[in-house]
């Protein structure tokens, strides 16, 4: 490639006025080690241009989402929530129990205290009667 | 569209969306992860992809929409941001040493452009894709790229010059 040829190319790459083509070239010429003395600044920046364009994306690009595991965590959710009432039910039926239980007892023993005091009154009764008995003799 | 036809419509222009979405967030996580945020919605939207004429402009254009609000939310702000982590494959050992500071230095010329002229840059310089495209990628007319363009190459070109000249590199 002719220097003039290039001088020319530059003067077009600065206007933006070259072609891919020419970029091209101009690529080529200023990668072949073999640049004039007054040109060199512009090794670099096409230099730079060819280095950059070699740069990869490294990673691998992933399309599924996280969304299935939205589903599962609801599913798991509501199954918590499930055995949660569930046991929380069975709690409060026990405590019902546990009540009522504790109810009956309580009327019951006061059931009986109540049934004690009767047999007492029933006993006094009893020795008033035999005092009666003795005092008055029985009509034959 | 079924996936493997997808993937055989989106893959080819992994790289270029990777790279585009790093010289606009810079550090290589940040690129990564807009690329796989990228191609997750483009699969999301498979059923439309269709519609475009172009799916990898309609692609890139997302990158740069996509990037541009990352750059602009408040998680992206509190990201630290990595200058120096991107890798020169292809050019030999004793070039790459040789050219390393230089190649750095364009890097931050082209870094330190607008972020219109910085995506224009990439996509014609890095990427090679005809003025049309780009145009359609950012949906301005081609001659604003090529001004926009020839803006950047001017500029970078000046700043190499002026470095080249003082010795600084």
């Amino acid at each position: 490639m002719e220097l003039a040829n290039i001088e020319k190319l530059l003067e077009k790459y600065l206007n933006a006025e070259t072609s891919i083509a020419e970029e091209k070239e101009l690529k080529n010429y200023f990668s072949q080690g073999n640049v004039a003395p007054h040109l060199k600044e512009y090794e670099t920046l096409f230099g730079y241009f060819s280095t950059s364009k070699s740069e990869r994306f490294t990673k691998t690009i992933q399309l599924k989402t996280k969304k299935t595991n939205w589903k599962w965590l609801s599913v798991a959710a509501s199954v918590v929530l499930l055995v949660s009432v569930y046991t929380g039910y069975q709690k409060n039926q026990e405590q019902k129990a546990e009540k009522i239980m504790a109810e009956t007892q309580m009327a019951l023993g006061m059931l009986s205290a109540n049934l004690n005091k009767g047999t007492v009154a029933v006993a006094q009764l009893q020795q008033f009667e035999t005092t009666k008995n003795k005092v008055f003799k029985q009509p034959k | 569209m079924k996936q493997s036809e997808f993937l055989k419509t989106v893959m080819p222009f992994k790289d270029k969306v990777f790279r585009l979405a790093k010289r606009l967030l810079v550090s290589t996580e940040e690129a990564e992860d807009a690329t796989q945020e990228l191609y997750f919605k483009l699969w999301k939207n498979k059923n439309k992809l269709a519609d475009y004429n172009s799916i990898e402009a309609f692609a890139m254009t997302m990158t740069k929409n996509y990037c541009f609000d990352r750059l602009k939310s408040k998680q992206a702000s509190n990201l630290k941001l990595v200058h120096s982590n991107y890798q020169e494959n292809g050019t030999s050992l004793q070039k790459r040493v040789e050219l390393n500071d230089s190649v750095s230095l364009v890097h931050k010329l082209i870094e330190n452009l607008p972020e219109q002229q910085k995506i224009i840059i990439q996509l014609r310089d890095i990427e090679e894709y005809e003025f049309e495209e780009i145009a359609e990628m950012l949906q301005i007319n081609p001659t604003a790229v090529r001004v926009s363009l020839s803006r950047a190459r001017k500029t970078i070109r000046e700043q190499l010059t002026k470095q080249h000249n003082y010795g600084i590199s």
